[in-house]
Order: C-alpha cells, then sequence, then structure tokens
C-alpha cells in the first residue's frame, strides 16, 4: 500500500489509530469519529497533526464545524462499489469549504483515481507498485468532462462558449 | 439529430484506448476476472450463458442510416450476423469475443456510438418517445432535453457509483410512450399556469421483483433548473439509498421507505444549496442543443387521402399494414411508419445484418436518413411522405418487415430469457413465437384489438411483464419452466401494475391460458372497449373462472 | 462434466481429460466417481488461476442413447446453444 499525494508517491506521517483503545500523546494520527466526538478536547490539546477518518456510513455534516482542526480528512471506501464517499468529497469542497487534504481510503482502485481526484480527493492509498506511472495513465485517460466539479478541470459547455 | 463536436468526439475515443488497455491487461493476466468484471461492464460488455454481450446505447432511440450501416457491419464481422434491439433503446450483440470488442467500439466510436454506463450501478441510456419532434401531440422535442441529460450523466464522477443502476426517460406529449411513471427519473413535459413548458417530475418507479408506479415529487420545474435539481436527487439517492441488499437498493425503494414527502423535502433541501449554481442552464445552451433537432426539409404536401385510399382498398394486405403500422405525423403529407420487429419468423427485437443495411437505404430514401428504436424493440422512420408508403410496404415485404401487428396481440415485448441470459429463470422467445402462431388469423387479430403482452424469463422484469395487458413471468418450479400471468398492466400515462391470476401454467399450458383470457375478453367486453378497459371494469373474477374454474 | 467460458472469446467450452478445453460436449471428459469429479474440478480451477477460462463448474449429465445431456435444462441450453434458431 503507497500513498500517492499530488501525483507522487509520499512517505505517510500519520498513523491510524481509529480501532486503538488509546490514543498516542505524540506523532500525527488519525482517529475515528467517535473517538473525535469523545475525546475531541485533548485532541485539539495535541501539538501534531491530526486527521480523521469517516467511514462510509458517516456523513461529514458531523464534523462540518470543525474542519479547520483537521490537516487530513481521509473519506473510507469500504468496497469499490460503495459510491457515497463521492459525495462526501464534494460536499466537503464545495459545501463545506474543506482546503486540507483529502484522502481516499480502502478499496481503491486504480480506474476509480479520475473520478475522485474530479470529486476533491488529492491524495489515495492504494495497491500498486508503480504508483506514479499507474496516477499518470488515470490522470490522462479521459481529458473530456461535462461536469462542472471540484477540481479545476473547464467542463465541456464552458469550452464550448468560449471557442 | 445529434451530431458529436470535437469534445464528444474525443471523449469516446479516449474511453475505446482505456478500454483496450484494460482488455489487453485482462487477457495478459495482469487483471483477475474479478477486478476486469466492474470494467467492462462499465462499458456494457456482460458475460452471458453462452458467451459475452454487447450492449451498445442508442441514445433516446435516434439512429442515423450511417449508424445503422455500422451495426450491420458490426454483427456481420464480429458476431453472428445479427443484433437484438431492447426495450431499453439499446442493441446487444450476443456472440462477441473480448479479444475483437475494443475494435468493435472504435469502429462505433466512428460512427458516434458507445456502450458507455450502458451497464453497472450508473446513470444508465437517457430513453424517450420515438415519436419525438413528429408526434401530433407533442409540446416540445424532449431529445433537446435527453441529449442535455446524456452529456451530464456521462462519467459523472460523483454518480458513477451508486446504490444501483439507474434509469431517466422523458416525454414530451401527454400521451406517453416512453413509460416515464415506470423509470427511476421520469420527466413529463407540460405547460404551467402562465403557459411556460417545464417538467413535471416523477421518482421512484421501476419494476423488477418490487414494481412501483413511480410518484410525482414536483409539479413543474423550470428547464433551467433541469440539472441542478437531477443532481439534488441523484446526491440524495447516492447518500441515503440502500447498500445493504441489492434488491432494495433501487431509488423507488427509498422512495417508499421513507415516503414521497420526505423525499421530496430531502431532495428540496439539497437542491436549495445547489440551484442557480454552475448547473444551471443557459437559454443559449438548450437554444444550441435545439439546433440540432432543427425539423428536415419537409416538402408542402397535403394529405394523399384520396390515392392512399384508392391503394388500400385494392390491396387488403397494405390496408392491414396501414391501419396497424402508422402513426400520425405533425406534418401533413407525412406519415410515421412503424416497423415491426415481430414477424412470427425472429425472435422480437432481432435484426439481421441484411435487414440492418436495408433499412440504412430504405431510410435514406424515404425518410431524411433517420430511424428510431423504441422501447416496444421496433423501429420507426419517422417521416415518410404519404406517396411514397406504398413503395416502402412493398421494399419492407421483401424484407420481411412489414408484419402489421403494431400495438395488437403478436407485438410481444420478450426478453431474451434462458435462452440467451445468465439470469433468467425461463425461456421467454419460444413462448412469443407459439402466441404468434396461435394468433395468426387477421380477423380475429383485429377483433382482439390493441392488446400488449409482455414477456419476461425472470424477476428482474426486462420483458415489462408487470406493465404488459397481459403479463407474463417465467419461473422455475422445481427443475421445470412455468409461467404466471398479470392482467391489467399499463405503462402509458395512466400507468397500472397488474394483478397476478393465480397460480403459474406450465410451458405447454401457457398459450392456452391467453386463449382462455382472451376468451373471456371478448365474452364480456362493451362495444368498442379495449382488452385493458374491460379489465379494469370488470376485474379479475371471470379471468380467473376461466383460468382455474370456478371456486 | 466441467463447463466454463473461455477468456478471449467467450464461448462454452468442456475440460477435456487431457485437461484442454473443447467446445464439443463429446469430446469432454466425464466424471463417474466424486473423486474423478474432484480432480476435473482442480485441473479446472487451474486454468482459471492462469486466465484460461472463467467461472469453471461441473454439471450433472445423463446419458441417453450414448449422447451426453445435462440434467437441468439452463445448463442443457448453455450447452446446447439457443432453442429457438439463430436469425439469418
Amino acid at each position: 500500500m503507497v500513498l500517492l499525494k499530488n501525483g507522487t508517491v509520499e512517505t505517510d506521517l500519520y498513523t491510524d489509530v481509529s480501532s486503538a483503545d488509546k490514543l498516542p500523546e505524540k506523532g500525527a494520527i488519525l482517529v475515528s469519529l467517535t473517538q473525535w466526538q469523545d475525546q475531541g478536547d485533548a485532541l485539539t490539546k495535541r501539538l501534531d497533526a491530526l486527521g480523521i477518518v469517516l467511514q462510509s456510513d458517516e456523513k461529514p455534516e458531523h464534523i462540518a464545524n470543525d474542519l479547520a482542526h483537521f490537516d487530513v480528512i481521509a473519506l473510507e471506501f469500504p468496497t469499490f462499489n460503495d459510491g457515497r464517499a463521492y459525495s462526501y468529497a464534494r460536499l466537503l469542497r464545495e459545501r463545506y469549504n474543506y482546503q486540507g487534504e483529502l484522502r481516499a481510503v480502502g478499496d481503491v482502485l486504480l480506474e476509480q483515481l479520475h473520478f475522485m481526484h474530479r470529486v476533491g480527493f488529492n491524495s489515495f492509498n492504494i495497491q500498486s507498485k508503480n504508483a506514479i506511472k499507474d496516477w499518470e495513465v488515470a490522470a490522462a485517460d479521459i481529458s473530456i468532462w461535462y461536469q462542472p466539479s471540484s477540481d479545476n478541470r473547464t467542463p465541456v459547455i464552458k469550452l464550448r462558449h468560449d471557442n | 439529430m445529434y451530431r458529436y463536436d470535437e469534445f464528444d468526439a474525443r471523449l469516446v475515443t479516449e474511453r475505446v484506448e482505456q478500454f483496450r488497455r484494460q482488455a489487453q491487461r485482462r487477457l495478459s493476466g495482469e487483471l483477475t476476472e474479478d477486478q476486469f468484471k466492474p470494467l467492462r461492464l462499465m462499458n456494457g460488455l456482460y458475460l452471458q450463458l453462452h458467451a459475452y454481450m454487447m450492449r451498445i446505447n442508442i441514445p433516446y432511440g435516434a439512429l442515423s442510416s450511417k449508424q445503422m450501416r455500422q451495426l450491420a457491419h458490426i454483427a456481420r464481422t464480429y458476431d453472428k450476423g445479427y443484433g437484438h434491439f431492447t426495450t431499453r433503446q439499446n442493441i446487444q450483440y450476443n456472440w462477441i469475443q473480448l479479444k475483437n470488442v475494443p475494435d468493435a467500439l472504435a469502429d462505433l466510436a466512428a460512427v458516434e456510438m458507445h456502450g458507455i454506463q450502458s451497464s453497472g450501478n450508473c446513470i444508465r441510456n437517457t430513453t424517450s418517445d420515438q415519436y419525438a419532434g413528429v408526434a401530433r401531440d407533442e409540446l416540445e422535442d424532449p431529445r433537446v432535453y435527453c441529449e442535455i441529460i446524456r452529456q451530464w450523466s456521462t462519467l459523472h464522477p460523483e454518480f458513477s457509483f451508486l446504490p444501483r443502476k439507474f434509469k431517466i426517460a422523458v416525454t414530451g406529449s401527454p400521451n406517453d410512450r416512453a413509460a416515464v411513471k415506470l423509470h427511476d427519473i421520469g420527466l413529463r413535459m407540460h405547460q404551467n399556469e402562465q403557459g411556460k413548458t417545464g417538467f413535471e417530475v416523477i421518482v421512484g418507479g421501476g419494476q423488477g421483483r418490487t414494481p412501483f408506479v413511480g410518484k410525482t415529487i414536483r409539479d413543474w420545474l423550470a428547464p433551467e433548473h433541469l440539472l441542478s435539481y437531477l443532481e439534488a436527487i441523484l446526491r440524495v439517492y447516492n447518500l441515503d439509498g440502500r447498500r445493504d441488499n441489492k434488491y432494495k437498493a433501487r431509488i423507488k425503494i427509498l422512495v417508499h421507505q421513507i415516503g414521497t414527502d420526505e423525499f421530496r423535502r430531502l431532495v428540496d433541501t439539497e437542491w436549495q444549496q445547489i440551484k442557480d449554481g454552475a448547473l444551471n442552464l443557459p437559454q443559449s445552451e438548450i437554444d444550441r442543443i435545439n439546433a440540432y433537432f432543427t425539423p428536415p426539409a419537409y416538402a408542402q404536401i397535403d394529405d394523399e387521402t384520396e390515392s392512399l385510399n384508392e391503394q388500400r382498398t385494392q390491396n387488403p394486405a397494405f390496408d392491414a399494414w396501414v391501419q396497424a403500422n402508422l402513426a400520425e405525423h405533425k406534418v401533413s403529407g407525412y406519415s410515421i411508419v412503424n416497423i415491426s420487429l415481430k414477424s412470427p419468423k425472429l425472435p422480437p427485437g432481432d435484426v439481421t445484418a441484411v435487414q440492418m443495411d436495408a433499412l440504412a437505404d430504405l431510410a435514406d430514401e424515404y425518410s431524411f436518413s433517420e430511424l428510431r428504436v423504441n422501447h416496444r424493440q421496433n423501429l420507426v422512420l419517422a417521416d415518410v411522405p404519404q406517396k411514397d408508403l406504398l413503395s416502402l410496404w412493398t421494399k419492407l415485404i421483401e424484407l420481411d418487415l412489414a408484419t402489421p401487428n403494431i400495438g395488437l396481440i403478436s407485438d410481444i415485448i420478450a426478453c431474451p430469457g434462458l435462452d440467451y441470459c445468465a439470469l433468467a429463470n425461463a425461456r421467454s422467445i419460444p413462448l412469443a413465437q407459439e402466441i404468434h402462431q396461435r394468433f395468426q388469423d387477421i380477423d380475429k387479430v383485429h377483433d382482439i384489438g390493441e392488446l400488449t403482452i409482455n414477456i419476461s424469463g425472470c424477476m428482474n422484469a426486462c420483458g415489462h411483464h408487470h406493465v404488459g395487458h397481459i403479463g407474463i413471468l417465467g419461473v422455475d418450479k422445481r427443475g421445470k419452466e412455468f409461467y404466471q400471468f398479470t392482467l391489467g398492466g399499463s405503462s402509458d400515462q395512466n400507468a397500472s401494475l397488474g394483478d397476478r391470476t393465480g397460480k403459474g401454467f406450465p410451458a405447454d399450458e401457457a398459450v392456452n391460458a391467453v386463449e382462455k383470457i382472451l376468451n373471456t375478453y371478448i365474452m364480456v367486453r362493451n362495444d368498442g372497449e379495449r382488452f385493458l378497459e374491460t379489465y379494469r371494469r370488470v376485474g379479475m373474477k371471470p379471468f380467473k373462472e376461466a383460468l382455474y374454474g370456478s371456486a | 462434466m466441467i463447463i466454463a467460458n473461455t477468456l478471449a472469446d467467450g464461448f462454452v467450452v468442456f475440460l477435456t481429460e487431457a485437461h484442454s478445453w473443447t467446445n464439443d460436449i463429446t469430446k469432454g471428459a466425464v466424471a463417474e466417481t466424486d473423486e474423478q469429479a474432484e480432480s476435473l474440478l482442480t485441473a479446472a480451477k487451474q486454468a482459471e488461476q492462469t486466465n484460461v477460462v472463467i467461472d469453471p463448474y461441473l454439471i450433472p449429465i445423463n446419458i441417453e442413447d450414448g449422447l451426453r445431456k445435462p440434467t437441468e435444462y439452463r445448463e442443457y441450453i448453455r450447452a446446447t446453444g439457443p432453442t429457438v434458431p439463430i436469425p439469418s
């Protein structure tokens, strides 16, 4: 499993403690929604980076007022065909104006990267032997998009009217 | 009709090359079947009972003669020389080989066709009225909005992994020929009190194992808000639709479980946030798409009433065809010609490559080079001058494409059934053919009059049995094919779901059951009363007695 | 017998005694015992792993007048093709 971020492979600085009983005092961590709701005060007092993992049945409205506390929001895909997080991602970007790292975790397929990038994900936990090449292929596969979404690609309707 | 510009063309070409790489990775063993399956399905490639099956979209049923010729070429080059038109304005090839699919898709892309989203849990081919643009009762051309929806829904990044498949249909006429009340979203164009045309939005219709007639969640929606409103519906569904059970995952179950009012509230709440945003449809864009659907250069001619009547009197076979297969055109001197794909010789909806090529030629000669495909598995030449009807009919006869049975008993919808489909429990095609054989007598057929028999080979209801005046569902009962009957279904503006008659019949008694139902109808009907009206008036009792004896 | 679809062309095939694949039901291997069936299935699963075929499984057959006939009508249609003529 590698962390692909903005087109390059990066070291994952975060430890996923979302299923741990006790939170470590130091180090960058990813916590669960329950941990955040139960121990939010303590978590905000830590000095190291903080991220949250939302399961596919946890809507982002639960953290809509807390976004400033998170450096990373990871959205879980329990299976590749559970598409709820595509909507969560757009809501986070477009409705709640979240600007930080939005990470796709779980069953993330190469062929889905372009959809995920379009709805606002900018990092991905994927299984890949050559993630950078995979990313280049996925990003170049399709260059035409009809819909306005959470990325900076220009939808076709605008390209046509600018012509 | 709509023509691709450079952007549409590039997308489809890129998609073909993407699939070519994916197929290569599968053939080389780099991808497992589990990994490849969702990728092939997103391009319309299934693995069926005997072989791969490729499903190609015919957006809202519109087909140019050039495209029809290419469909013939695909059938001849990559398949066994025929294709099957479905109830969703698609064509299916039953014997395609995986190694040839990228080439076949490239050939289709060359004529602006593809299989993108013809399968999978995404927004499928948007369907419409086969008489769009030419119907006398039409308010506005629905194809304009179908094309707008087609573009918006193609590779939609947020809605490509929905809980389940999603079907949208649009009608621009009060007489619904697109079955909009039986779709995940049905859009019916009509005028509001100010005389402005907009959409009634109907959600949660559908067939399958839990059929529902759709419910109206908005009486009138302005066209400029069409896409934002659709996006709001899809988002609510994507977030709240059930994912724990694939049989309960369609939007109809969500609407049913939370109720129409609550569903409407959720959609409106979402819509308020995105309305007047980037999805707002400017009139300039509507006009731009509308320009593609400018009517062809019709000649200024009068209706050919007299000469046509004379031809009909002289030729009873031609008369029967005119009576059954023609519909009124909005322009005088022209007729809409339905081409029945329900000959007794071929399975419903099947067309050979030879017929496809000939149909393309006929479209060039008689109907401005265009054809239509409808949801009853028939074809349409929409713009035929009435003076040419006899000559067209003569040529159709030679091609076995002049069966005079549109809307009559042998115009049967049938899914491929167990002869082709991996999901089916029973066969559909042989039963359709047996019914056709039994009711050959033209006088009897016309005496029975307007009747739809719809046959599905399993609960998934691809043969629309719930909405047939007579619906037939094939089931497997201890290793044998049985057929259950429903009566009183309809897919038009007064849509209704059929009622079960009772226990099913073994295959060799199914046609007799149809005959008993029809004999009962003939016995109890009032003068001029159609089967459906009779059933709605008298109910199940006399039919049940005829089928099962009195209790 | 073992029935499957080939990967590259998708057509229905049967496993032979030599562990190759044939479109001809009369050339496929017939297991008489559970052990033989198990051994055929192992070979078939191997061919699935190496991406030769898709979804191989065992079907019961009867032998009537020397002809092999799958006992379930679904498998019979799968093995012998559509029961209605191919349009031509």
